[in-house]
């Protein structure tokens, strides 16, 4: 370790892993710390991610893939099937990974492209002079350090102190966060093709549990309910209820707790030499709480960013404001949308639900686009699609259509 | 007055630090560390998916 870098990035799950990848690869010289002692390990995510989005940053590598879907299957409470294609499935539905490896496998291609990065290191706090960050604070086997940079990148997960140091309030209040639990199941008999999702106020409050194939009768079980759900009833309660209702006779043999930020975007991200990368910035999907390929994503971004700002010798908030805009524009339109729509579903009772489901039963989803499915939806529910019609910004047809059936 | 965390119950996914109004809650490796700035509101006991924290009055 040296007392100076370009750039420190904090944490080194997928996000921070990918900022000092382009980082390095732009020549800056770079140091990726981890606070624990393994890189990846313990997980703390349900695996599930877009083959397509992975793709344009990583080449897939059969050492950290577990599973390939082809879809999803969504169960209403009442127990309503809608399938939906990998397409149509989002960022989260085409492969399941093995998130151990594939974290690790991310690091090693920033340390391949020259980054430094030590485990077992942790920032405790930031140094700042004249407004600026100028470094942290850094503790590894009991020895305290000050390790000085142009920029830091704070990609510190959903427990980020990062941003506060740095005066950027990322607290999240409890309706903002998913609170998870999930067991990776063995000796289950599944749908190795898809991943499913099972809604219902009962079985998951404000949330849903998820099954996500894992390869050989193995299968991340999960759940998530919103902070605010959360107490009298814990996530891990529910989830008990869940595998013994359906796998009675299955074992878990991991267990996995987390916390997902699914507060949509937040104000801010970048302060004189420091940038937010991932669950840090809370850029994670408010609606399936998916976060692995924006992280991918922001973090390529600040590492291209970091780059152009320390050429120019400006690493001011205005000279990073280019990060922020940057991704504002590409995911975080996407969050917002997001957003819209988990406030608006969060709101319905089983009932509804079912409803809606019954709704698109019969409709052959399997070659629908996006817009097809909406349509459909909207074609059945036109009170509640027009509570959403914020996110058919850009489909003019619908959205007149939507005002002509509903204006009528 | 503060927020005891049952170390056996706990998986240190740093859930609670992420709510944690004060910043009162820090995740180490494998545990919860909790400092002086705690206000005892327990929003982290709410949240946690495993219930191993609890506000002691």
């Amino acid at each position: 370790m040296k007392d100076r870098y370009d750039v420190i990035v904090v944490g080194a799950g997928p996000g921070g892993s990918m900022t000092a990848k382009t980082a390095a690869l732009e020549g800056l010289d770079v140091l990726l710390i981890e606070k624990r002692q393994q890189i990846g390990d313990p997980v703390r995510c349900a695996e599930g991610v877009n083959k397509e989005y992975l793709k344009e940053y990583i080449e897939p590598d059969p050492a950290w893939i577990s599973a390939e879907v082809k879809g999803s299957k969504i169960y209403s409470p009442d127990g309503t099937m809608i399938e939906m294609s990998e397409e149509l499935s989002g960022a989260e539905v085409g492969y399941v990974l093995e998130r151990k490896v594939f974290d690790r496998a991310l690091a090693r291609e920033a340390a391949l492209a020259g980054a430094e990065v030590m485990v077992k290191t942790r920032a405790t706090g930031l140094l700042i002079e004249d407004g600026f960050v100028k470094g942290i604070k850094a503790e590894h086997m009991g020895k305290k350090y000050d390790i000085r940079a142009k920029i830091v990148v704070g990609a510190d997960g959903v427990e980020s102190k990062v941003g506060r140091w740095a005066g950027i309030d990322t607290t999240l209040k409890p309706s903002d966060m998913c609170t998870c639990a999930q067991y990776l199941m063995t000796d289950i008999d599944i749908d190795p093709d898809f991943c499913e999702f099972f809604l219902g106020n009962e079985i998951a409050p404000i949330g849903y549990i998820w099954v996500f194939p894992k390869g050989n009768n193995m299968a991340n079980v999960g759940i998530g309910i919103t902070g605010n759900a959360s107490g009298k009833v814990r996530a891990i309660e529910l989830l008990d209820d869940f595998v013994q209702e359906h796998y009675p006779g299955g074992k878990a043999i991991e267990l996995v707790v987390g916390g997902v930020p699914v507060c949509g975007t937040i104000e801010r991200t970048v302060a004189n030499g420091l940038m937010l990368v991932g669950d840090a910035a809370r850029q994670s999907d408010p609606v399936t709480g998916g976060g692995i390929f924006n992280s991918m994503w922001a973090g390529d971004m600040a590492g291209k960013v970091a780059a152009s700002a320390i050429r120019r010798s400006d690493v001011s908030a205005e000279s990073l404001e280019e990060y922020e805009k940057k991704w504002r524009a590409e995911l975080g339109r996407d969050i917002n949308m997001s957003l819209v729509v988990k406030q608006r579903f969060t709101r319905l009772s089983d009932h509804e639900l079912n409803t809606l489901a019954h709704s698109l039963e019969g409709i052959d989803l399997g070659s629908a686009t996006l817009i097809g499915l909406l349509w459909a939806l909207f074609k059945a529910n036109k009170k509640l699609l027009w509570d959403l019609r914020s996110i058919f910004k850009g489909i003019k047809d619908i959205e007149m259509e939507v005002s002509a059936e509903v204006g009528s | 007055m503060t927020v005891s965390v049952d170390r056996f119950k706990c998986g240190y996914c740093g859930a609670c630090v992420s709510v944690c109004p004060t910043g009162a809650l820090e995740l180490m490796e494998t545990w919860i560390e909790v400092d002086g700035s705690c206000n005892d509101c327990g929003i982290c006991a709410k949240i946690c998916p495993v219930g191993a924290l609890e506000v002691s009055k």
